[in-house]
């Protein structure tokens, strides 16, 4: 607990610097330094949790930064970088939860609520207009009117 | 003396509060109108006391009284006096009485205000308002009290978190309170119409304008978070779909699904049980909210401190107050009376439309922040980031734009939707020159940004269509149409204001995620740097001394063709007493963008250089403006007389017929 | 069927509630990750020896006995209120206790040894943090028991108290079939 409020106030406090990437850190080619980039961007700070590795100021997280910038210029798709991660430090690392029994819930409910809302609004809707048809008025009906007029 | 003071005054709004949610409410049951009456009198009581206590812990702060834990744990003596009284409400304590102060505040104007109420629901809604305000007083007292006092006066405080000493501190939380907390009133008169079994137009016309108002400020609230993020934190950034942030949209999104199906409440007597259990949902929400900032469940840069104990008060609280509306709506809702009918497309059916998206991306935020807490109670571990509601979130926006442009074209009960259409003709042109302009000055940037920005162009002009069909441009002479524009009620340009303000939010948020320009490198003083067609040249870098910090700051001058655009001053703080390390970024804005500067630490690898890292924001200002065009537009709908007043004003009838349909 | 929809509302809430309560009564802390690579085999690797000694740490050494690896740094300060539980450990377990320096210099790893002892048959320089990253770590201290086999049984990503000693170590080594 002490670790992780020690940490927690390094990050917050070194929360302040823009993206935490130094300069001797990025990669020259900057199509592959913008790849890094949007790798990490998918990736959370184990230390900080609450930000991604680009934006950690944290010690430990430079050197993660590091191996993402090896891997990518060593040629390593952004699939296999994040899989490597993932390897590593399981489920948590992935700012984009993968797509499993246990995240069903995550990813299925909101397709699944929209779908559901609109079939009862559109259901209680329709009970309701089914009820406001007019009735067309009889032939007594008309002549009644027909002599009121 | 004056703390205790404070203590006393707390004590004695818990028992205002305690018979302010019992007389009324008998009163209420048996007709008894003086007994009815005393809820008033009980709320503007309980209002003063609570200032009362709220000015002696100000005063305790101000005077950097340190005998008292609240001030050693948040203030120090060297802090300049602003960030003295803002600490007021930078931490648990004191952000929890500013909260019940808020609550006493509505409950009191209610109170003042509310005579055109009738006598049996205003002291109904006034003894919920109190039952609320019991819960969180009582919590206080017991786990949260800002008056305790320390046996042995330390010299001096720990001071307040780097962080927190900025205005932002001064606007946000209070703004923020006033919207969250002010849904409090939808929730009581919600509860209060279920107790009476009866919701009509007229309990719509009379919770509109409360709505409106927490509406208003929590947009406000949630945009001064945004604005002071991007300020401070120095990754640009204006949001991160943090826990926290999240439990500051969520009511967002149900109180303006609230304010719109409290509408067709007012003017079609339908959708009324939907209402209520929202009115309900959504000061719940506000209350999740609470919980999740001070319980420690989900971790955030935003958190107070971690502490399951108030945890467990405060679930308590969302438990009784919740549980007992749901509970009550459970029982009493289906005994009310189904109301208007009326066909899908229709104004009504727009509306329900908008419902439906709006909460559907609110379950979505809900889900995203708070399973991955859920999984790990039960040993998984899943972590659910900003990949995950873009995903989710945005796609859900592209019919809400849609539908937002076309929505209010509709008539009411059953509507021509071809003639909606084709009034929007000139909206479907705007996007057309939009899309083209677009991509024709940024066609290597992301194709994302062609639907965004016709996204944003659709809403302005279909918002400012509503209001030229409504005044017959084009149909009549311009002086006629000119008269019509005068004699509109407030409240339609209200809402023209705010739908186009959504448009402008985003198109700004488009610019900024879409077309930032960013340029991380050393710089050494007398180095210069092209960046998105301006020359950024440092300067140089020195030491700075501030009144509780110490500072690198380094100067950049901007120019462009050769003319100087401007001169920034970012700086690397060291702050005392914590020794935290805080950055103050350099920005300059002409509206239509952002320059951004942060001086960094000197580069290992260079004597003399440092890490610097600009940027160049496009529109980013406009997310902000936005919001306040959103604001402006809520605000001059509550200023609308009938919505006040609660029933219909006569209007002088023009020469050119009726006034169209609203 | 009506009146089922307006049940709905509480009955979803009163779930929720439970919710939101299983993990503050259980409290968990939030802060801890758990590891994928426990009933993994350790990660393949090969650490160059602390200045002046024989041997570093290798992947291969981690065989053919029950043993622990820790991971410490000199800039650690929680590091140094395990060190004296490490000790303890070395002398009651009679398990070895491999040790991989994260991200130090060999000057300060040898002052802090000298300092507050040397629990470990080897230790491995992990400069550049790589081998760490491979181990899933996250910062210092994290310990971990590695099997006979070669494979990580248990990790922990916070000092060892005298009671984690107690309660887990101990009780896991003898599970494993350590003496």
């Amino acid at each position: 607990m002490r670790r992780f409020l020690l940490t927690l106030l390094t990050c917050v406090g070194l929360a302040a610097p823009a993206l935490a990437v130094n300069p001797d850190e990025m990669l020259k080619d900057p199509a592959q330094e913008t790849r890094a980039e949007a790798i990490g961007r998918q990736l959370r700070c184990p230390v900080c949790k609450t930000e991604s590795i680009e934006e950690s100021d944290a010690d430990f997280t430079k050197d993660l930064r590091r191996v993402v910038r090896e891997q990518v210029a060593a040629g390593k798709t952004n699939q296999q970088v994040l899989d490597f991660m993932h390897e590593r430090y399981g489920d948590f690392i992935l700012l984009r939860p993968p797509f499993k029994p246990a995240t069903w819930v995550l990813w299925l409910a909101p397709p699944a609520l929209l779908i559901l809302g609109g079939a009862l609004a559109f259901s209680v809707m329709r009970r309701r207009k089914g009820a406001d048809e007019t009735v067309p008025l009889t032939a007594a009906e008309k002549t009644e009117l027909e002599a009121l007029k | 003396m004056i703390p205790e003071l404070g203590q006393f005054a707390l004590v004695l709004a818990a028992l205002v509060a305690l018979v302010q949610s019992i007389v009324p409410l008998v009163g209420a049951a048996r007709a008894n109108a003086r007994w009815m009456a005393f809820g008033s009198s009980a709320a503007i009581a309980q209002c003063a006391l609570i200032v009362v206590a709220f000015l002696t812990l100000a005063y305790a702060h101000i005077v950097s009284d340190f005998s008292v834990q609240n001030v050693v744990e948040n203030s120090f003596a060297a802090m300049p006096l602003l960030y003295k009284i803002t600490g007021v409400w930078g931490n648990h304590e004191g952000s929890m009485l500013l909260w019940v102060m808020i609550l006493a505040f509505y409950g009191m104007l209610i109170g003042v205000f509310g005579s055109n109420l009738p006598r049996g629901l205003k002291a109904r809604v006034l003894a919920v308002q109190g039952m609320v305000g019991l819960g969180f007083l009582t919590f206080i007292l017991a786990t949260s009290d800002p008056f305790a006092r320390l046996a042995d006066a330390p010299p001096d405080g720990q001071g307040l978190n780097p962080l927190l000493q900025d205005p932002g501190l001064a606007f946000h939380p209070p703004f923020l309170y006033l919207g969250y907390v002010g849904f409090s009133v939808a929730f009581s008169f919600a509860v209060a119409a279920l107790i009476e079994g009866r919701v009509d137009p007229a309990w719509a016309r009379w919770v509109r304008p409360w709505t409106l108002a927490a509406w208003s400020a929590l947009t406000l609230g949630v945009a001064m978070g945004s604005w002071w993020a991007y300020y401070t934190l120095g990754w640009g950034g204006w949001w991160s779909w943090d826990p926290v942030e999240n439990a500051s949209l969520m009511p967002w999104l149900a109180g303006t699904a609230l304010l719109h199906s409290a509408i067709v409440v007012e003017k079609r007597d339908a959708l009324k049980s939907w209402t209520i259990l929202l009115a309900i949902l959504t000061f719940s929400l506000s209350l999740v909210g609470t919980f999740l900032v001070r319980s420690g469940l989900t971790t955030s840069v935003h958190s107070f401190a971690l502490d399951p104990e108030r945890g467990i008060f405060v679930l308590g609280l969302l438990a009784a107050a919740t549980g007992g509306a749901l509970t009550l709506y459970a029982i009493r809702a289906p005994s009310l009376k189904v109301g208007g009918l009326f066909q899908p497309i229709s104004r009504e059916g727009a509306l329900v439309l908008n419902n439906l998206l709006l909460s559907t991306m609110c379950a979505t935020v809900f889900i995203g922040t708070l399973f991955p807490t859920f999984l790990s109670a039960i040993g998984v571990t899943v972590s659910v980031g900003p990949p995950y509601f873009n995903s989710t979130f945005l796609p859900l926006s592209i019919p809400m734009v849609a539908a937002l442009g076309v929505g209010p074209l509709l008539a009411w009960k059953r509507a021509d939707l071809g003639g909606a259409l084709a009034r929007l003709k000139f909206a479907a042109l705007a996007m057309a020159v939009v899309v083209a302009g677009v991509y024709a000055i940024n066609h290597r940037g992301p194709l994302l940004a062609l639907p965004a920005m016709a996204g944003a162009i659709w809403l302005i002009v279909s918002a400012i269509t509503e209001i030229a069909a409504r005044i017959r441009l084009g149909q009549i002479p311009l002086a006629h149409s000119l008269t019509r524009a005068a004699a509109l009620p407030r409240s339609a340009w209200g809402t023209m204001l705010a739908h186009a303000g959504v448009g402008v939010m985003i198109a700004g948020m488009t610019g900024t995620a879409l077309w930032t320009v960013e340029r991380i490198q050393a710089m050494a003083p007398g180095d210069s740097v092209e960046l998105a067609g301006y020359q950024v040249h440092l300067d140089s870098v020195g030491p700075v001394k501030g009144p509780n910090y110490d500072a690198e700051r380094g100067i950049f001058t901007v120019t462009r063709n050769g003319k100087v655009v401007t001169t920034l001053t970012p700086e690397r703080r060291t702050v005392h007493p914590q020794e935290q390390a805080v950055t103050n970024i350099g920005i300059h804005t002409d509206f239509l963008a952002d320059i951004y500067a942060v001086i960094g630490e000197p580069d290992p690898g260079r004597p003399g250089a440092y890490v610097t890292r600009l940027y160049h924001h496009p529109l980013v200002p406009w997310i902000w403006v936005g919001a306040v065009i959103m604001v402006l537009g809520g605000i001059l709908s509550l200023s609308d007389r009938r919505l006040r007043v609660g029933a219909p004003t006569r209007r002088p009838v023009h020469i050119h017929g009726a006034v169209s349909a609203e | 069927m009506r009146r089922l929809i307006f049940i709905l509302p509480i009955l979803v809430f009163v779930g929720l509630v439970a919710y939101f309560a299983t993990p503050l009564l259980n409290q968990t802390d939030p802060t801890l990750i758990p590891s994928p690579l426990i009933d993994k085999p350790v990660p393949t690797f090969d650490l160059p020896p602390l200045p002046g000694h024989q041997k570093g740490l290798n992947s291969a050494d981690l065989k053919g006995q029950v043993q622990i690896v820790n991971i410490f740094a000199s800039w650690c300060i929680p590091c140094r209120a395990e060190a004296p539980v490490l000790m303890g450990l070395a002398k009651t377990a009679h398990v070895p206790i491999r040790g991989i320096n994260q991200k130090d210099k060999p000057e300060d790893a040898e002052a802090y040894l000298r300092e507050l002892g040397d629990p470990y048959t080897s230790i491995g320089m992990d400069a550049d943090r790589r081998v760490s990253i491979d181990w899933g770590a996250y910062g210092a201290p994290e310990t971990f028991i590695v099997d006979a086999e070669g494979r990580i049984r248990f990790k922990q990503a916070a000092p060892l108290t005298q009671a984690d000693v107690r309660d887990t170590i101990l009780p896991l080594l003898a599970k494993l079939g350590a003496k």
